[in-house]
């Protein structure tokens, strides 16, 4: 426990994956590629906070908690969003985000 | 001598996640992109197993690679009527997108490196299911409740307004 893995390996790698979803969400056109990057997101943060679970208290299972909530809220938002782009698609045959912007005048 | 193993392990782990996430961010074609996604969240689960977190490996196996993966992947089939080949086009913003996230990349690291970690020396119990479920029903009972209330309101919404709006579509 000493050596080898330490906190850092993980938020490296989380950090690193965040950087791709965030890339992902900010660059696509199409609504369902920017679902896919937030649940990149969401998993990065996952990976943080089963990490700090491991080496910081590992006997309270807290973060672990939290990640399965993370878990439970990332469907129900997939679920939602796709319904929502799947009605918008059906209304206006797009389903580019840049003509998405009927709320403004 | 197991600290090589977990850190071969660990980088080989991670090399799959980023490689088959930049996979999914890059690709033009939006179907592989999903099943990218796929690979991406078992290279997580693996990660999760290195963590000691079976149980959360094992949910992470069955939501987001079983079903957000195959939701996400028939919102892509009834959603793109045309050719799959460039669905997925990048827009005007990826050249803003591309230092922001390198900046926010290195900023992370920075501050990782510059932190004090209070490493516990203990380990995680083997048996997480047994340890997990007293705080879930017991602890945190009512934001589990919560969760499950969220999901059933969530599935019902999605329901209402796929349904809702393909009525609409009849009618104009």
């Amino acid at each position: 426990m000493a050596t080898g893995l330490n906190p850092s390996y993980f938020i490296a790698l989380s950090a690193a994956l965040f950087a791709i979803g965030l890339y992902g969400a900010i660059s696509r056109k199409n609504a369902i590629a920017v679902l896919i990057a937030i649940e990149l997101m969401l998993t990065a943060v996952n990976i943080n906070l089963v990490a700090f679970n491991k080496f910081l208290t590992p006997e309270a299972f807290i973060g672990q908690i939290f990640a399965i909530f993370v878990i439970t809220v990332a469907a129900a938002e997939v679920g939602l969003g796709l319904a929502i782009v799947i009605a918008i698609y059906r209304n206006r045959k797009s389903v580019n985000l840049d003509d998405f912007d009927w709320m403004k005048w | 001598m197991e600290n090589i193993y977990s850190l071969i392990a660990f980088v080989l782990l991670s090399g799959l996640v980023l490689g088959s996430a930049l996979l999914v961010v890059t690709l033009k074609n939006l179907v592989h992109s999903v099943l990218w996604l796929i690979v991406t969240f078992i290279g997580v689960a693996g990660v999760f197993l290195l963590l000691r977190a079976d149980f959360v490996a094992a949910v992470q196996v069955l939501v987001y690679a079983g079903a957000v993966c195959i939701m996400i992947a028939f919102g892509v089939m009834l959603v793109q009527r045309t050719e799959m080949a460039g669905s997925n086009p990048v827009n005007w913003r990826f050249k803003i997108a591309a230092p922001l996230v390198g900046g926010l990349f290195i900023v992370i690291g920075l501050l990782t490196a510059k932190a004090q970690w209070v490493v516990s020396g203990k380990e995680v119990p083997t048996q997480t299911v047994e340890n997990l479920a007293p705080i879930l029903l017991q602890d945190f009972v009512i934001p589990f409740e919560v969760a499950a209330i969220l999901l059933t309101v969530a599935l019902t919404g999605a329901l209402v307004l796929v349904k809702e709006v393909k009525a609409n579509g009849d009618r104009s």
